[in-house]
Order: structure tokens, then sequence, then C-alpha cells
């Protein structure tokens, strides 16, 4: 309704009626191709530079609310990328844009120079997705699972059954291979869901937040089959919010905060920037952490004060707070 | 797109091998209770269009369960969806929508045409012989066909399980009930009968009875469900598009 009650119509909800039956405006067409064309470009050019993601001012809307306020990624190839945020901030949904599960509202996206919106069948061909849920057929076995990627992935039979038993040697599971997938423990499950992931042999893994509910023995695991799928060559895109995963895995990493970048390094220069040492203290009104390049600045600037402390290093959870005033959490 | 094709509807029928020796039973058991309470206890003495009630009875059972069982496969693409979230799989992987509407579909109609076989034995058990000749499975194709469609483009759009069900009450029931399975529509009222005749099902109802009993087929009533099929085939391939988000 408008200031005087008229009753107002909401032409994108019209539009989006219309492309849903086939009927697209020429406004959007043209407007989707000149885009298309853009990204398709774009696409060409990471080829050329060899980058195995490429993501460029990336944006996404839910109605009001703005998930991703344009986004700007470069992996390059046999990378670990960990996307690094707290809830919410928008790691999920980068994820889901990248694997062509959400529709971007603006933005390109290219997965080893083919477009995620242009060229969907070989961009998909490019990456493996391990999601945050758990999405395995429950009732069907592990064999049965695997073998149904394949079919997906348009794999030959010959070489479905040869991969899947090379890959659940890989991931420890070959014994497996004729369980039903409900008798798996978590971290068995995690890790039948990286070997499905890689069955048809992709060039880039999607991991969303792949040790979330495990154990910290089981979380441990996983990041040693993380690093040994880096060591084969593939890319890894990795989103988390245990810092120790992102400090201990990855090669860059990319602070997300309500839907925009706010840094991306290595974790040791992001960590640099405020020092190697750290001590957290209590104050009048809560807990306040002060850095020092040395062991021994920080020792000396404890004598000065008595109050309860707590000495450590730097993590990179400290160059979160530092940037956003926020935990990851 | 066969490869898609073939992904999604052998996954469908690997999980139904697992649970067929639960299903045959849960198949039988209404079939078993419409023959016994309908065609002994109403039906006892009636006759319709010079054959037993128990004869026009079962083409009726026939169409409604090849309707329930194909539309079925909604509740296993919901699990599928909101429980297990399978369903992402599908949508990350590279095969097109239709491939994964033609997957669903064809698993509906197996399991349409497997609940059938069940009918068909307890008809025989029940002393009643008809004719399953090729009109027969034709119509019974057609109907699942245009009820496995249906049930992919509706699980698209509900946003959770629970609304599924609503839509087997508001869809199903009221179509299984009336949609010329139990009794001749033509003896309803004109204004009812002819809205009855707008439902796929009456027609397939009338197709699958005439195909059973011997009797002339319309070929009307075969073109409109396929052409209904179609219809609802390429909606439920537009659904899977929009269900991204």
């Amino acid at each position: 309704m408008d200031k005087k009650g008229n009753p107002q119509i909401d032409l994108s909800q019209s539009v989006d009626f219309l492309v849903f039956w086939g009927l697209k405006t020429d406004v959007k067409a043209f407007c989707n191709q000149n885009r298309r064309e853009k990204t398709v470009q774009l696409c060409n050019l990471s080829r050329t530079e060899k980058t195995m993601i490429r993501v460029n001012n990336l944006i996404k809307n839910y109605k009001k609310v703005e998930a991703l306020a344009g986004v700007d990624i470069h992996v390059k190839p046999g990378e670990i990328f960990a996307y690094l945020g707290p809830n919410g901030a928008g790691k999920t949904t980068t994820i889901r844009i990248l694997t062509g599960l959400t529709q971007a509202s603006s933005g390109s996206c290219c997965i080893n120079g083919f477009n995620i919106e242009k060229e969907v069948r070989q961009a998909k061909q490019q990456y493996g997705l391990v999601p945050q849920a758990i999405n395995l057929d429950q009732e069907l076995t592990v064999q049965e699972n695997l073998i149904i990627h394949g079919w997906l992935y348009r794999m030959k039979s010959s070489e479905i059954s040869s991969r899947i038993d090379a890959l659940l040697d890989y991931v420890e599971l070959l014994e497996k291979k004729k369980s039903q997938v409900k008798t798996l423990s978590g971290g068995m499950k995690r890790r039948l869901m990286v070997a499905r992931a890689l069955l048809h042999g992709p060039k880039v893994l999607f991991l969303d937040e792949p040790t979330v509910g495990l154990d910290p023995a089981i979380r441990r695991k996983i990041w040693a089959l993380i690093k040994k799928i880096q060591t084969g060559g593939t890319t890894i895109f990795l989103t988390t919010h245990y810092i120790e995963e992102a400090e201990f895995l990855a090669d860059r990493v990319a602070f997300l905060d309500q839907g925009r970048v706010v840094a991306l390094d290595s974790p040791e220069r992001l960590m640099e920037s405020l020092g190697a040492w750290a001590i957290d203290r209590l104050v009048e009104d809560g807990m306040e952490t002060v850095y020092f390049k040395t062991r021994n600045d920080a020792e000396r600037f404890n004598t000065l004060k008595s109050e309860q402390y707590t000495l450590r290093r730097v993590n990179l959870e400290d160059a979160f707070l530092d940037l956003t005033g926020k935990k990851v959490k | 797109m066969i490869h898609g094709i073939i992904a999604i509807y052998f996954r469908e029928m690997l999980i139904l091998r697992r649970r067929l020796t639960r299903q045959i039973p849960s198949w039988s058991i209404s079939p078993f209770l419409y023959l016994t309470a309908f065609s002994y206890a109403v039906g006892h003495g009636v006759e319709i269009e010079g054959h037993t009630y128990m004869e026009f009875l079962i083409p009726g059972l026939i169409a409604m369960s090849s309707m329930t069982q194909a539309f079925a496969i909604a509740s296993e693409i919901n699990i599928a969806r909101f429980y297990w979230h399978i369903f992402e799989e599908f949508q990350a992987s590279p095969i097109s929508k239709v491939s994964y509407v033609g997957g669903e579909v064809l698993a509906g109609m197996t399991r349409a045409m497997l609940s059938i076989l069940v009918i068909m034995a307890l008809g025989f058990l029940f002393g009643v012989r008809l004719n399953y000749g090729l009109a027969f499975f034709i119509a019974l194709l057609l109907n699942s066909f245009v009820f496995a469609s249906l049930a992919v483009a509706l699980a698209m759009v509900v946003k959770s399980h629970a609304d599924q069900s609503m839509l087997n009450s508001f869809i199903i029931t009221p179509m299984a009930f009336l949609g010329g399975t139990f009794f001749p529509i033509d003896r309803l009222p004109s204004w009812a009968g002819a809205f009855l005749n707008l439902l796929p099902l009456t027609h397939a109802s009338k197709a699958i009875r005439a195909a059973c009993l011997n009797q002339p087929v319309s070929i009307f009533s075969y073109v409109l469900l396929f052409a209904i099929g179609v219809l609802f085939f390429s909606v439920a391939v537009r659904c899977v598009e929009k269900a991204k988000d």
C-alpha cells in the first residue's frame, strides 16, 4: 500500500511469476544475458590466470536480509582456503551459491574457469561437496551410496567399482563397504561423505563445517584426511567456525562478517599483525586481552599488574576479534 | 540425461527393495478390506451394468491404488529432502531437472505397478477373472504417470513433511472416493457427474474398467490422461528449478 492507502503491485514478484511459467520478460532476459556475458568473460580470465575459484562481487539478498554484501575471493590451485566467520555470517550461503544450490542475487562465480550459472554441468563436474548436514542414504550400504553418486556424475560402471575400492581404502572404510550407512558412527559418515565427494575426481572440494559435532579425536582424523587430499593436488574450500581447524589446515583464511570479507591472508600473517603472545585478564567490565611481540614483554607487563590472568599465544580468534569486535562462534 | 534418470530411479528402487517385505503387506491390507467390506457386505447381490459388484470394484481399486502409490513417491521425496537432505546431493550434481523428475516419476510408476500386481493377485484369490490386456496396462501406466508427476511437482512446492499429508487429505482422498472407483458416477446428479468428469482418476477408472470388462474403450480418456501427465511433468520440472532456494 502507498501513503494514500492505494494497493501497489510488486513488479519483481510479477516477473518471478512470469519466469516460473517460462514467460521471461525482455528486461529480465536482457539483464541476465548481460550479466552472464560478463561473468563468462571473468571465468575465461580465471582460466588463463589459473585461479581455481573466482568469486566477484557476490551479493545475496533474502527478502530484506543481506546475506552476502559483495564478496570477492580468488582461490589458487592446490591450496586449502578457509572461510571463517560466526554463525550467520554467510559462509554456507557462499558455498551454496558456489555449488549451484542457491541463486546469487548478483555477482559471478567460476570454478576452474567454468561459470556456475552459464556452464552449469561443466562447473558441477569440477567440484565435490561435503555439506554441513549428513546427507547420505541411511538405508543403503556404503557401496550403494557411492554407486549412485557415480551414476549422477556419468561415470562408467568399471570406473565406479575401481574408484570405490580405492577411495574407501583411502578414508579407511573399506571393511564397511557392504554395511548400511545407519550402522556407521558420525566420524565414519563424515569420511564416507568425503569419499563420495571425491569419487568423480573433482578439482575442488567444498567442505562446509566438516567436523561440526565430532569429538576432538575424530576431528583430528578428519584434519589428517583433508591434508592428505591436499597433497593429492585437490583445492579445498573449507568453512568452519573452529579457529584451531583453520589455523592447522589453511594456507589462507578469509574472515567473513555480516556478509563481507573483512580480512584475507595466511593465518600467520593475520596473527602477526597483533603480536605473538596475549594476556587475557579480568577487568571491571569483563575480559581484556593485551597483545605482545615477545613472551618477555608479556611477563614483564604482568608483573606490573596483579590481577588474575592467562598467558597464551595469539590465535586467529584474536585477529578476528580485533577486526570485528566479535568472537567466532 | 539417461544417466541421471537411471541414478535417481536406481536409488528409489534400492530403497524399495529394502522395504519390499514390509511394503507388500501394506499394499495388500487396504484392497483386502475394501474387497471384503464393500464386496461381500455392501455389494452382495448388487449388479452394475451386467457385472457383479466385485467385477465393478476391482478395476476401481486398481485405478485408486495406482493413483495413491504413484503419488506416494511425494513422501519419499520429502523424506529425502527435509529429513535426509539427499535432495542437495542431486541439486549439486550435473544432472538436468528433467532427469531428476523423470527418475522420480518412473519410480512412482513402478511402485504403482507393483501395488497393482498385489490387487490382481487378491482379485484372483477372490475368484474374479478380468481381462488384463494391453489397453489395461496402457491406462494404468498413464494414470500412474499423471499422479507420479503431480507428486513430484507438489513435493517441490511443500515446505515441510507435514504439508504433504495435508495434500493427501485435500487431493488424493476425495479423488479416491469420487473418481468412479466405488460407484458409477452417472448415478450422481448431472452437475456432480460433470464435475467429477474433470478429475483424471474418473477417466482412469473408466478406461481401466472398460479394458478389464472387455467393453469398448474411450480413446479420449487415454489422450486426456496423457495430456494431463505431460502438463504435470512440465510443471514438476519448473518446480524443481524453483526449489533451489
